[in-house]
């Protein structure tokens, strides 16, 4: 027994040091305002203040708004990929696995050049609106849901498929009752990864140049780098974090609920 | 084509079937009478699934018509065409309970609300489900499932009734129950054409009107489950319907010979070569017409019978006999004999390989 806790001692330990210890730094920071002693001053500076409860309000809209665009293209993405056969599926397939793994910035800057003020299509100004950081980050995140759902779709039985069909089913109603109901699993557990996801984005909307989007990760780093108020950026640092642990919880629930 | 005559039969019109250039379905012709039980009987593919699957409208032929009722179904998608489907994994939706699963297709077809109630008991009683509305595939055995999947198929009312497989995935005791409840179940709807596949021969002589015996994606024979035990067209019928002992014979002047003995056939005898076929159990111990003797090989004791592996002349005859108080030995020397009423000659040729 005891040597089984020395084992977990040195991870246990590198963990506490790399990452719990800032993250302690950064809780406890929150806590003292630049005026000194420890308080609630630098809560109440920032809840009270407006861009505060705009950037808020932003990341949540965005995130929800960003969620379900991914949840709609992505389910009709993985419907299209598993169910109609056409030629090159597979590799469609495997483009989602490897899309998983591009930077998200990367998207931003391809949109750049679609849509940017020296883009193709350079009349179109919303890049550096929300809707831009809401196009972006649909089309990064898609694959998030598109990936779960071809694995849930693959444990379909299309035997299912033909005895809805031979019952007088046309396809619509076997998407509506059929794939839909044994999809959703997949989509809740795609769909609260990509809202956690979204909340933190911060490589896009950085990208996007959108001056007026200020979403909870954008004003930490404009509070720390560029207005050097530490207590105020670590204050909503931790207010992200509560908002993604407490979603991720959920993801877990949900997930485990999938079976996945 | 019987044209306007509306009956609920099947008919293939020369259907072929290819998937990338290769062959799984050669010009089938083959009628379904209304009422009918047809059982599709041949090993793995032979092309019997895809024969189905062309009724259901899941595969299109490559050349020929499907027709259904007499209406030319060819083009018409699978849920336009008022089938009833059930297959070997059962397909039951798992997320509905029992009775939603039977109502599944009364409302794709629209059938008022009021109504669907009464025709999902009317399904669940006459397949004995009637208790299990309420519960979920998953809690239910195999057996109870494929009755639920029978009653989710008989609730639209089906002219027409496809059978995959159906009782494969059951085991031998329930099989043999559930085989039963579909001759059961026959009887109670006799308007109904049934189509059925299988591999098993004994499901298709105990539930079939006629058989249609295929093999490497073509039919190679049809006819009652009798006639196609008695009077086998060729060796593949013959050792597909029932097990049957084939014995390569010349036909001469001097009649059929098998090697040097002279055997008396009744019935038809085809020119030159020919192969024998007689059923092992017709085969008897002892003295009698058609007597061949040989060296027992292997006898295996089956509670009422004793099956004998006989080799006669290098040739391999199998003898069922009623239980016997004393069996041969291995490597004895024994007498059998078979009736000439009992024996079939087939032309040699169209053989199996």
């Amino acid at each position: 027994m005891t040597r089984r806790l020395l084992w977990a001692f040195p991870p246990v330990a590198l963990l506490a040091l790399v990452f719990l210890y800032p993250l302690t730094l950064v809780v406890q920071q929150s806590f003292q305002p630049d005026s000194g002693g420890t308080s609630l001053q630098p809560y109440t500076d920032v809840f009270a203040s407006a861009a505060f409860r705009e950037a808020l309000w932003t990341t949540v809209w965005i995130a929800v708004a960003s969620t379900a665009g991914c949840l709609v293209l992505g389910f009709l993405l993985a419907l299209i990929i598993a169910f109609v056969p056409f030629p090159g599926a597979k590799i469609v397939a495997r483009f989602v696995d490897v899309f998983l793994t591009f930077p998200s910035f990367l998207i931003t800057l391809a949109l750049l050049f679609i849509y940017g003020t020296t883009g193709i299509v350079g009349s179109f100004q919303f890049l550096t609106t929300p809707w831009g950081v809401l196009l972006a980050e649909v089309t990064y995140f898609t694959p998030f849901v598109v990936r779960p759902l071809l694995a849930a779709f693959s444990q379909l039985d299309t035997a299912q498929l033909e005895a809805a069909s031979s019952l007088g089913a046309r396809p619509l109603r076997i998407i509506r009752r059929v794939i839909l109901p044994e999809a959703l699993p997949a989509l809740a557990a795609g769909g609260s990864l990509v809202l956690v996801l979204c909340l933190n984005e911060f490589g896009i909307v950085l990208f996007t140049g959108a001056k007026g989007v200020t979403t909870l990760p954008m004003l930490v780093y404009s509070k720390a780098i560029l207005e050097s108020d530490y207590p105020g950026a670590c204050v909503v640092a931790v207010v992200n974090v509560l908002i993604s642990v407490g979603l991720y919880a959920l993801y877990r629930v949900v997930s485990r609920r999938a079976g996945a | 084509m019987k044209g306007d005559i509306p009956f609920r039969g099947i008919r293939f019109d020369s259907v072929t079937v290819a998937y990338d250039g290769n062959v799984v379905l050669d010009s089938l012709d083959l009628t379904v009478e209304p009422g009918e039980v047809m059982a599709l009987l041949g090993p793995s593919g032979s092309g019997k699934t895809t024969a189905l699957r062309a009724v259901a409208g899941f595969v299109r032929p490559a050349s020929g018509r499907v027709f259904l009722g007499g209406r030319d179904v060819t083009d018409l998608p699978p849920y336009r065409r008022g089938i009833g489907m059930v297959v070997q994994q059962y397909a039951l939706f798992p997320h509905m309970r029992v009775e939603e699963n039977v109502a599944f297709g009364l409302k794709a077809q629209k059938v008022p609300r009021g109504e669907i109630r009464g025709r999902v008991a009317e399904a669940l009683e006459m397949t004995g489900m009637a208790a299990y509305g309420r519960r979920y595939p998953r809690e239910l055995s195999g057996g109870q499932q494929q009755r639920v999947a029978i009653a989710r198929a008989l609730a639209i009312r089906p002219g027409v009734l496809l059978l995959d497989e159906p009782l494969s995935a059951l085991d031998a005791r329930l099989r043999s129950g559930m085989l039963a409840e579909l001759a059961r179940l026959h009887r109670e709807l006799p308007e109904v054409s049934i189509l059925y596949v299988t591999h098993d021969q004994v499901e298709a002589l105990t539930l079939a009107d006629r058989i249609a015996v295929m093999d490497r994606a073509r039919l190679r024979a049809c006819g009652t489950p009798r006639e196609l035990y008695r009077a086998p067209a060729n060796e593949f019928t013959a050792s597909f319907v029932g097990g049957a002992n084939l014995l390569p014979v010349t036909v001469g002047e001097q009649g059929v010979r098998f090697g040097e003995r002279r055997l008396e056939v009744s019935g038809p005898v085809p020119e030159e070569a020919a192969v024998l076929c007689v059923r092992p159990h017709l085969v008897g111990l002892g003295d009698g017409p058609n007597r061949i003797s040989g060296t027992v090989r292997e006898i295996q004791w089956r509670g009422a019978t004793h099956r004998l592996y006989v080799e006669v002349d290098g040739h391999r005859v199998i003898a069922d006999l009623r239980e016997l108080k004393e069996p041969p030995a291995h490597g004895d020397e024994v007498t059998l004999h078979f009736s000439p009423d009992d024996a079939v000659l087939l032309t040699a040729g169209a053989r199996h390989d």
